[in-house]
């Protein structure tokens, strides 16, 4: 049993390879001028699934992927053409394929409707199929435009044809084969029985075979390598295109520029290249064995800090051995350490493709016309970061679809294209990770955004707020501009759900918008969860953890420097600018009183919001890598703190949020509320 | 934790026995990882009188709330017998502080009795039955009402 559920899991792997391949076919597709090839390589995939469901008796799912394959086979046959509709079906088809998947894996019932949806859809482009059309095949030419036109002359191959063992021990019949070339055109085969050993030596189950055969047809190259696909591997193969002589009516411009093309084509095998799909060899892990070895180098970590503080205790001389041993083993379990993240580590495009299929289904719904643009798909995100990742950018890109763009009439009074473009990109930048999501909207309606915010009581109606003020309005708990609560976004799952789900990340969520040009969320995630560099610092006789990349500098400030603006708040003049100066241990409640920064050290830092401000702590004591313990897990969001760590001494040190710990007194817009407060009292205190 | 009705089948029921606030508390045997000295703990900022801070146990970091507090009874005096009983629940786990610990019980469920009709609500949510042990009140915690304050309450 445990046997055929090891294949069956192994199958349902495949699949979410293939399934993916299969949605960046269809992308490629989608552009213009791509690689025919393409439509190849997505035809293979929905055959691999489907071949592999038929050995699961996934009935459903066989029966749908070979309506899907039928018309894959139809638009690489020239068949039909590639245009808006069918690649419309083409997507639907793909995302019903992968529920089909999902709910053969989970053993539970499809739901019916889409699945007889996705039928409907198949068949709808399957029946309007005009048969044998003769533009159809100029057509699809057209289509792959920026491919040297295949006119329809025609070409004669020599193929090579030598079978191996394996091909026939897998069940591949070299008479179908030579049945499909025959349909090409003008066909012409001959076996060579010269390899056949004399019926003495004959041994059973050996290849000896050899077909030379002649095809003259109008396909291309490609064709003909096709109907090798599935054999490419268990055979010897070539194929050569050769002069023909009655080769008057063509251009002789067209076999050059196929041959210039193709300059190996002379001989190329038949395994077709993938069009880029060709997946680098992987290994695949169980993720809790990855998970553990994790943890335990978590451990590793934190026991080398035990290590190294027993070893100061001692008082070596700064010249013992001991210390570059120590330092040593430091180095080695920062090597380890990332080593054993980056396995964890995995591209967003799996996410991006999910995403795009959200983009796909809202558009449907709301009659927007929109097309996504993704970038960065290999930029690499730590697997949970990933998975958690999923349900905010749902909600992000639904509302980016629903209340980001405009109707296609209210697009088309503005000048603008009907249809709406919405930007997903990653990327990498100084050690986290930006993901971007923009639009090309009517931008945010800040007085509307300020309305809704008075009505619902969240500020003053007199209150004076800047435009990113207003923009942050919208992370409030229990904001939503839209009046009617729709299907799509707008069910009392505000802005605020998504930041919160960043913030739990360690990460940010930032606003610009600019009116008429459209909208851009910046979501700004650490690289890994797990381990960051910090310094270890004295709050009020508690010990901190300061991330060492949110602090610009540090600070001994001088007394001139400070400056005392109105009764309570005092201000650092650093470089020709007043920054506030904030007192964490006051602001966490640890000290009744503030203290004078004079005495203090003053971390810089710049919070997305309010831009520069410094913190004032009692002492910087070490700087050292630090294992981030989740406390939302086990107890639920402190203000002004954004996690824990274990410190060398076993003793918990807590994590400051350095944004969240300036929002505790600078400005309630970006700062969840304390949960004795009300929003009221915190935007009466701040906003005057 | 549920209180029996006469006519259910009987199924032994072990719990360990501590007082808090000057009242005798039990937690079924399987809701307790480990039973620990009082060691000190890191304070959180912000938080609840009831919510002593965290600690680290193996490296978890798990929340330390004083049960006399969390019930309502006023804080727990410190002294040497203190001791921080770790409990498992659901999905997270909680360290309480109480002053001590007694004995481990071994009952059948039918001992168990429902909590009588009290006014305070506060104590009907963390308390799901009682058992009358010669002489003395032995109040049976729901231990999921206990955690769900954590998690829920403070976000």
């Amino acid at each position: 049993m445990t046997g055929s559920n090891a294949i069956r899991d192994t199958f349902f792997a495949e699949c979410e390879e293939l399934l993916e391949a299969l949605i960046e076919g269809l992308g490629i597709m989608e552009t213009p001028g791509h690689d025919p090839e393409c439509v190849n390589a997505v035809f293979r995939t929905v055959h691999s699934v489907k071949g592999g469901a038929g050995a699961f008796g996934l009935d459903e799912l066989v029966a749908f992927a070979h309506r899907f394959e039928t018309l894959l086979d139809m638009l690489r046959n020239g068949e039909k053409t590639v245009d808006r509709t069918v690649m419309a079906t083409l997507f639907k088809s793909a995302d019903v394929l992968s529920d089909l998947v999902d709910s053969a894996r989970s053993e539970t019932q499809a739901d019916p409707n889409v699945v007889k949806a996705g039928h409907d859809a198949l068949d709808q482009c399957l029946s309007d199929a005009p048969k044998e059309d003769a533009f159809s095949f100029d057509a699809i030419s057209l289509d792959f435009d920026a491919q040297p036109i295949q006119a329809p002359c025609p070409n004669r191959y020599l193929i090579r044809f030598r079978p191996h063992d394996a091909l026939y021990r897998n069940g591949h019949e070299p008479h179908l084969i030579l049945d499909t070339l025959s349909e090409m055109g003008r066909y012409e085969a001959k076996l060579n029985l010269d390899d056949v050993p004399p019926m003495s030596v004959y041994e059973d189950g050996c290849a000896h075979l050899t077909w030379h055969i002649s095809v003259t047809t109008e396909l291309d190259e490609t064709a003909v390598q096709d109907v090798f696909e599935f054999v490419g591997t268990l055979c010897d193969l070539t194929i050569e295109q050769v002069a023909l002589a009655d080769d008057m009516d063509c251009k002789p411009s067209i076999p050059d520029s196929t041959a210039a093309e193709r300059p190996v084509s002379s001989s190329t095998p038949a395994t077709s290249p993938k069009a880029g799909l060709t997946p680098k060899p992987t290994l695949r892990v169980d993720l809790d064995r990855v998970d553990r070895l994790i943890n335990a180098v978590g451990e590793l970590i934190i026991n080398q800090a035990m290590i190294s503080q027993r070893v100061e205790e001692l008082n070596l001389p700064s010249t013992a051995q001991l210390n570059n041993e120590i330092e040593e083993y430091k180095l080695l379990a920062r090597d380890i350490q990332e080593g054993v993240m980056a396995i964890r580590a995995q591209p967003v495009k799996l996410l991006f493709q999910r995403m795009a299929r959200i983009v796909r289904e809202t558009s449907a719904e709301t009659g927007k016309t929109t097309r996504l643009v993704t970038s960065g798909e290999t930029t690499e995100v730590d697997k949970t970061v990933i998975e958690r990742l999923s349900d905010p950018l749902t909600h992000m890109l639904r509302n980016a679809v629903d209340h980001g763009l405009e109707s296609p009439e209210q697009r088309r009074a503005s000048g603008k294209d009907e249809t709406g473009t919405i930007k997903l990109s990653a990327s990498h930048r100084s050690g986290s990770v930006i993901i971007e999501i923009s639009d090309d909207g009517a931008g945010l309606d800040r007085t509307r955004i300020f309305k809704t915010a008075v009505e619902k009581g969240l500020i003053a109606a007199d209150a004076d707020l800047t435009e990113s003020e207003i923009d942050n309005l919208l992370f409030l708990p229990g904001f939503s501009t839209a009046n009617t609560v729709s299907n799509l976004s707008g069910r009392g799952v505000g802005m605020d759900v998504v930041r919160n789900a960043v913030s739990a990340l360690g990460g940010r969520i930032s606003i610009s918008s600019i009116p008429g040009v459209g909208t851009t969320f910046t979501v700004n995630l650490p690289l890994t969860l797990a381990v960051m560099d910090g310094f270890v610092i004295s709050v009020a006789q508690e010990t901190m953890v300061v991330p060492i990349a949110a602090i610009f500098e540090t600070v001994h400030p001088r007394r001139e420097d400070i400056h005392q603006l109105g009764t309570d708040d005092v201000t650092l003049l650093i470089r020709g600018q007043y920054i506030p100066i904030i007192d964490v241990a006051f602001n966490l409640g640890l000290r009744q009183r503030k203290v004078p920064p004079e005495i203090s050290v003053l971390l810089i830092v710049n919070n997305e919001t309010t831009g520069l401000v410094a913190l004032a702590i009692d002492d910087i004591r070490d700087q050292r890598q630090v294992v981030v313990k989740s406390l939302e897990a086990s107890y639920g969001p402190v203000p002004g703190i954004s996690s824990a760590t274990i410190l060398g001494d076993g003793r918990i040190a807590l994590i400051l949020d350095t944004d969240e710990i300036t929002g505790l007194s600078v400005s309630a817009t970006t700062m969840p509320l304390a949960p004795s407060q009300t929003s009221e009292q915190t935007y009466a205190d701040t906003i005057q | 934790m549920q209180t029996q009705s006469s006519d259910s089948p009987v199924h032994p029921f072990e719990c360990v026995t501590f007082s808090s606030g000057e009242q005798v508390f039990c937690l079924e045997i399987t809701q307790i990882r480990e039973i620990r000295r009082w060691s000190p703990v890191t304070a959180l900022p912000h938080a609840p009188g009831d919510v002593l801070g965290v600690m680290n146990l193996r490296g978890a970091v798990i929340p330390i709330i004083d049960l006399s507090a969390r019930l309502g009874l006023g804080t727990t005096a410190q002294n040497d017998r203190n001791v921080v009983i770790v409990a498992q629940g659901k999905s997270n786990s909680s360290g309480f502080l109480v002053e001590s610990v007694s004995e481990i019980l071994a009952i059948g469920t039918d001992a168990i009795q429902e909590t009588p009709d009290i006014k305070s609500d506060l104590t009907k949510g963390y308390v799901g039955g009682v058992i009358a042990l010669e002489d003395e009140m032995i109040r049976v915690l729901n231990l999921d009402n206990l955690l769900q304050t954590e998690t829920g309450a403070a976000a």
